[in-house]
Formats: C-alpha cells, structure tokens, sequence
C-alpha cells in the first residue's frame, strides 16, 4: 500500500468511527464497495421478487378496501426496488448489470419469496410477518454508514409501517370470523413463522459477513440480536388475536427479560438458499418473463426520445447565440 | 439498443421550501422522467413540483480537493456574529 492509499484508508476508518456517512464520491476500500453492491442490489432485488407472492392475490382480493391496499402495496414495492437499484448503482455498478445478476441467479434475493401464497391469509401473514421482520431490519439500516443506502432506507422505513399494519388487520379480521376463517389464519401462521424467522439470517456463530459489516458500521445489530426483538415484538401480537405461533419452545424467559425460542431447520434454510425451495424456479421465470416481453417497450420508447431529440435539434433557431 | 440514461429527481415539498434532491431513476426522455418521478417520489403527496436533470450534467466537486475548497472558511470566524463583544445590557442585536 502506499503512503497516500494508507492516508486515504485512515481517513476512511475515521469516518466511519465518527459516524461521518461514506458518501459515493469519497474513498472507499474496494472490499467496502462489492459488499454494498451485494447487499443493496440483495435488497433491491428482495423487493422486486417480492411483489410476485403479492401478486397473485390483487385479482382475487376479497374486498374493495383489502384490493386497494395490495396494489399500493406492491406499488410501494416497486419503489422500493427503485430506490435501492439507484443507491447501488451510486457505488459503479449499472441497472443492467444488477438486473442480468438477478435473472442469472448469480444474485440472491430474501429466501422468503420462494414460498407460495396459497390462501388469502397468507397475504395477512406476509404483511404481518414478513414486512415485521423486513421492518426491525430496516430500521436498523437507516443507520447504516453509506448514505444514500441510509437515505433510501429513511424513506422505505416511512412508507412500510402500512404494510405491517394491513396485514395484521387481515389476520385480526379473519381471527373475528368464523372457525374456519380463523383456521385459515392460523394455518397462515403457521406456514409463513419458521420462514420469517430465517429472514434475519444464520446465526451470529455462523454468519461469515456479520463480523465486517459491524465494523463499517453497515449493520449496527447482529442477525441473533434482529431475530429476537421480532420474536418478543411478535409474540403478543399473536396472543392478542388468539393465535399460537408454531414453537412448543417458545416462552417469556424471566431472567433474560426476553423470550427463548426454539431451533431453526437450518438445512430448510440453506435449500431454499440454493434455489430449491418451493417456488425459486416460477419467481425467477416470471421476472425474466416480464423483462423479456418489456423489451420492446424500453426500446421504443428509447428511440422515440432520440427521434424527438434529433426533430428539436433540426427546428432550433440558429441565430440564438449570434 | 441503448440503455434509457440516468436523471436526478428534486422535489418542491410546498409552496415557500426549495427543490431538493431526492433520488435519481432511469427514463427515456425528459417527459418520461418527469411521469416516473411523480410515481416513484411522491406517492404520498411529497411534493408541488418536481425537476429532473439529466446526471450527466450535474457536475459535482472532487471530495479529494475538499481542504484547499472549503477549510478556508475555518479561520474567518469575524464572519459570525459571536465574534463581536457587545455590553450585556444589550439582549438581542
């Protein structure tokens, strides 16, 4: 390293241990810049897969109401995607390159989105769930020491507490309806639990990146330390609608003040990771799908603009500068 | 084909506050950006009035020239008002 790298890097590290944000344009160790990439493109494409298990249910909405808030929703999603595609592409890296990541399977994206949606409820548990525990992960990063991923999630932060909020509403109102609505819920439950708690990754002792992104301050919480504020937040929310989450395990521990839980099927985990849960096939093939057939549109669209361009440069007047 | 290029999204909040940057997207014409802009940024009336640059004209100064840029402004403290003494008996000026 030379002396102006080593300078450079001092200058980084004290940034970062000043809680000054790393802003696209300062000096960044290389090794900074591809983990950003990967967990903000990640991210990204989370909440692009994510629109899919949504998805099939805006058509078959049981209310007016419940139709609108699924659509906005998912719009809301589509945001979010933008968003972070944007962050990301700050560090040097361009959209298409992070979309042919994503259709090649060389990027991964929230595991979670590789399960089906099979009834109604699921959407309940899945805004319940899975945006909680999406949520306890976000708030966090809005710390987080790259500042336009910070900035991002500032705003995501802000527009996902509807999200958690109609989904719960779901699985209330269907836990006020008649038993089988409620099985329906708690079915729900129980499907979507162990795989919300695998959100929030391996554990500590078995996470490889854990260690270095506390360090730059990328994660200001462990994924253990994540995993158990959703339980203890989560668990009285169940109670509360007369739903049992699917852990014989789980009970309030008096002495830590939280709650113990049980083991997490991590084989489950690791399957789903490398593509062969249930749905990783149909997500990725409806996403290339909608890309592919999208092509002709982008292009259009791109050589309208160059048309009109070309028609406005031939129409200026001449004389202006003369 | 070509990619759709890169702009930068300001926002008017209300009537009396600056445009502010907000974030960027990718559109095919200025029109385009302007129609993308309102569906991504203000989804949530955020905003009055939008602008949107192509990022290729923004240009933007070298964090690595940010001491000869702006530590000159460090020393010239007479340029705030707690530099001057004033008796006590004056309370606001």
């Amino acid at each position: 390293m030379s002396q102006k790298e080593i300078n450079l890097l001092e200058d980084f590290e004290q940034k970062i241990k000043d809680d000054v944000k790393i802003e696209p344009k300062n000096w960044m160790p290389e090794k900074y810049r591809k983990t950003h990439i990967r967990q903000i493109s990640q991210h990204a494409h989370s909440e692009i897969v994510g629109m899919l298990p949504e998805g099939n249910w805006v058509s078959r909405a049981p209310t007016l109401r419940r139709k609108v808030a699924l659509l906005a929703k998912v719009q809301d999603e589509a945001g979010h995607g933008l968003y972070l595609y944007s962050a990301a592409e700050t560090l040097g890296i361009t959209r298409d390159e992070l979309f042919e990541q994503l259709h090649s399977g060389k990027a991964k994206y929230s595991s979670i989105f590789n399960y089906p949606t099979v009834t109604w409820a699921d959407i309940g548990a899945i805004g319940w769930l899975v945006d909680g525990a999406a949520i306890i992960n976000q708030v966090m990063l809005t710390n987080t020491s790259y500042g336009p991923y910070a900035r991002a999630m500032v705003r995501i932060c802000k527009e996902e507490s509807f999200h958690q909020r109609q989904g719960y509403e779901i699985m209330m109102t269907l836990c006020n309806g008649t038993e089988e609505q409620k099985e329906m819920a708690q079915d729900a439950l129980n499907r979507w639990w162990w795989p919300s708690m695998m959100m929030f990754g391996p554990t500590d002792a078995e996470s490889t990146h854990t260690a270095q992104s506390m360090e730059w301050k990328l994660k200001r919480k462990t994924n253990d330390e994540l995993r158990q504020m959703f339980v203890d937040q989560t668990k009285p929310q169940a109670d509360l609608i007369g739903l049992t989450i699917p852990d014989k395990d789980l009970k309030w521990n008096e002495e830590r003040g939280k709650h113990d839980f049980g083991e997490i099927d991590w084989e489950e985990f690791w399957q789903v990771v490398k593509g062969h849960g249930p749905c990783n096939k149909e997500r990725i093939a409806a996403r290339v799908k909608a890309y592919d057939e999208g092509k002709w549109v982008r292009d259009a669209a791109m050589a309208y603009a160059e048309k009109q361009a070309q028609k406005e440069a031939a129409t200026q007047p001449i004389s202006k500068t003369a | 084909m070509k990619n759709w290029p890169l702009w930068e999204v300001f926002i008017r909040s209300k009537n009396g506050l600056e445009h502010r940057h907000c974030g960027s997207l990718h559109a095919a014409d200025a029109n385009m950006a302007l129609e993308n802009a309102r569906d991504v940024y203000t989804r949530r009336m955020e905003g009055v009035s939008i602008w949107v640059v192509e990022s290729k004209h923004v240009v933007a100064s070298n964090p690595e020239n940010s001491g000869e840029l702006f530590e000159p402004a460090k020393d010239k403290v007479y340029r705030h008002p707690t530099f001057y003494d004033l008796p006590d008996e004056i309370k606001h000026m």
